[in-house]
């Protein structure tokens, strides 16, 4: 009975926070975005400078009729968002905010392959969605998606792989328990390289080619409205989370600060992870978008083979050190 | 020396950043009301008295926005055993905004100064056909002309200030006249010394202002 209290407990907590963060990263993304262009962003909804914004969007989703084109393969289409959100939520389960037991969901020993693979369904969501809404623009923006998402999942495996390397180990929390300072500066090229890939994989700006909103009217997705919609976007932000998560287990140390407490370890974690979404924000703002071309190319010419490299790197430096 | 390849990248997100850290420019209107210049042009305003129904404004007009309805009454002769006279009466002044494209033709063009410009902006309506405003409301929006800017130090003095100016001077010099005339009969010359350091004076305050 108190395996299942427990498990019940985890599976909650991890469930408000994927329901909370992603709604926090998209309003600090409403205001970060606003100042770095010299506006206010959203400042009525909810009273002090709009914070209730998202959740009035929330609001305005729902009311929203809910549309299934006549062409459609109907249950497809309806299940996509779905298929595009769960994998996040199920990621987040296995991500290790802090040192001890009850600082994550579920300790999974084949942590990094577990996550990669479920990340992975998320592109299914997408392909779903651009083929089963029967149109040209859909599917062209579907297909786009999947050959972006194809491109970048392997420096994105490569580089995770290297991390793997380093600690003689594919346990999430084993990485982080074997994490030694200087694996920051040794690791830093697949740091870069697994971000990159990470945001592609999001379809963030600068590479939201496949959604393209003022050019392919948001590719997969151009059929959905109201809350099939949101779930959508929510995958987007819950996708930032996961990402930024992820970078920080990974690579950044996780619950490893400067400062030494073992018990405010999740602290470390939270804040790496908030100023990396905030690096997703900031890159979004900056950078114009990709282009097709452009975009294959930095994957396949660029990321690859830096992540290679990084895989050598680290068998040298791994040989070296035994 | 050539440039450090990706440095362009850093310098846009140097760009972003320092952006984020100032002011945001955005004027937060409905609460703060906007800081509008003199001479904006808001919405047309009538001074009513001013206006001898001489149908300039209606006739320039470019989009025949104004409508002028009004009607002659007679008035009685000033004195007796004079003629009578007639006069316009305005009955309706109204300016139809959905026309109206503020060229300002209307202000330009009339001799009585009876039409100004407002800033006053914020009168939207629902249905188009309430954007007719007529003569009460253009009377209204007269309170919120403001005050024309003051002349360059240095300027031609305008011509209206000058001509009371140069009326006023002869006046008071009739006056002075007619004293000293008085004052020389009388045979006590003393109150007129006062008087002569006063008017030099005077002239040149009028035309400064």
């Amino acid at each position: 009975m108190n395996d299942v209290l427990d498990v019940a407990l985890r599976l909650l907590i991890v469930f408000a926070v994927f329901m909370l963060v992603p709604l926090i990263v998209g309003q600090t993304e409403h205001k970060v975005m606003a100042h770095m262009q010299g506006r206010l962003g959203p400042m009525y909804a909810g009273g002090f400078h709009g914070w209730a914004q998202l959740a009035a969007d929330g609001v305005k989703f729902v009311q929203k009729e809910d549309i299934v084109p006549a062409e459609a393969d109907r249950r497809v289409f309806q299940l996509a968002p779905a298929v595009a959100l769960l994998p996040y939520l199920l990621v987040l389960v296995a991500i290790p905010i802090g040192p001890s037991e009850g600082a994550v969901g579920q300790v999974v020993d084949a942590g990094i392959f577990f996550v990669l693979a479920v990340m992975g369904i998320g592109v299914l969501g997408s392909l779903m969605a651009g083929w089963a809404s029967a149109n040209k623009f859909s599917l062209l923006g579907g297909l786009r998606t999947a050959a972006q998402l194809l491109a970048y999942e392997l420096p994105m495996l490569l580089a995770a792989a290297s991390v793997a390397m380093a600690a003689g180990t594919v346990s999430l929390p084993g990485i982080l328990n074997a994490f030694e300072w200087w694996w920051l500066p040794w690791q830093i090229v697949g740091a870069l390289v697994f971000f990159v890939a990470g945001l592609a994989e999001l379809q963030r700006p600068p590479f939201d080619m496949p959604v393209a909103d003022s050019e392919i009217i948001f590719g997969a997705y151009t059929e959905y409205t109201g809350l099939r919609f949101a779930l959508f976007l929510l995958a987007e932000y819950a996708g930032i989370v996961v990402l930024c998560g992820l970078t920080t287990v990974l690579f950044l140390g996780g619950w490893h600060g400067p400062l030494g407490a073992d018990g405010l370890g999740w602290v470390w974690t939270l804040l790496k992870t908030a100023v990396l979404a905030f690096v997703v924000i900031w890159l979004r703002v900056t950078y114009p978008r990709l282009r097709e071309d452009q975009l294959q190319k930095l994957a396949w010419t660029t990321l690859i083979p830096l992540a290679l490299a990084q895989i050598a790197l680290t068998g040298i430096v791994k040989v070296a050190i035994n | 020396m050539a440039p450090i390849p990706g440095s362009g990248l850093a310098k846009g997100l140097a760009v972003t950043l320092r952006t984020m850290t100032k002011r945001t420019v955005t004027a937060q209107y409905p609460d703060v009301q906007p800081e509008l210049p003199p001479r904006s042009r808001g919405v047309i305003g009538l001074f009513e008295e001013n206006c001898t129904v001489c149908m300039l404004c209606a006739r320039e007009c470019p989009d025949w926005c104004i409508y002028i309805d009004s009607h002659k009454e007679t008035v009685p002769a000033a004195a007796p055993g004079g003629r009578e006279r007639s006069r316009n009466v305005l009955d309706r002044f109204a300016i139809d905004f959905a026309l109206c494209m503020y060229c300002g033709i209307c202000i330009e063009v009339c001799p009585f100064d009876a039409l100004f410009w407002s800033p006053e902006f914020e009168y939207a309506e629902t249905d188009i056909l309430e954007l007719t405003h007529e003569r009460d409301k253009l009377r209204d929006w007269m309170w919120t002309v403001p005050e024309p800017p003051a002349l360059d130090p240095g300027a031609e003095e305008p011509k209206e200030l000058a001509a009371a100016r140069k009326t006023a001077e002869k006046l008071k010099a009739q006056q002075q006249a007619e004293e000293a005339e008085q004052a020389e009969q009388a045979g006590t010359p003393q109150g007129q010394t006062d008087q002569q350091t006063q008017q030099p004076e005077e002239p040149g305050q009028e035309g400064q202002e």
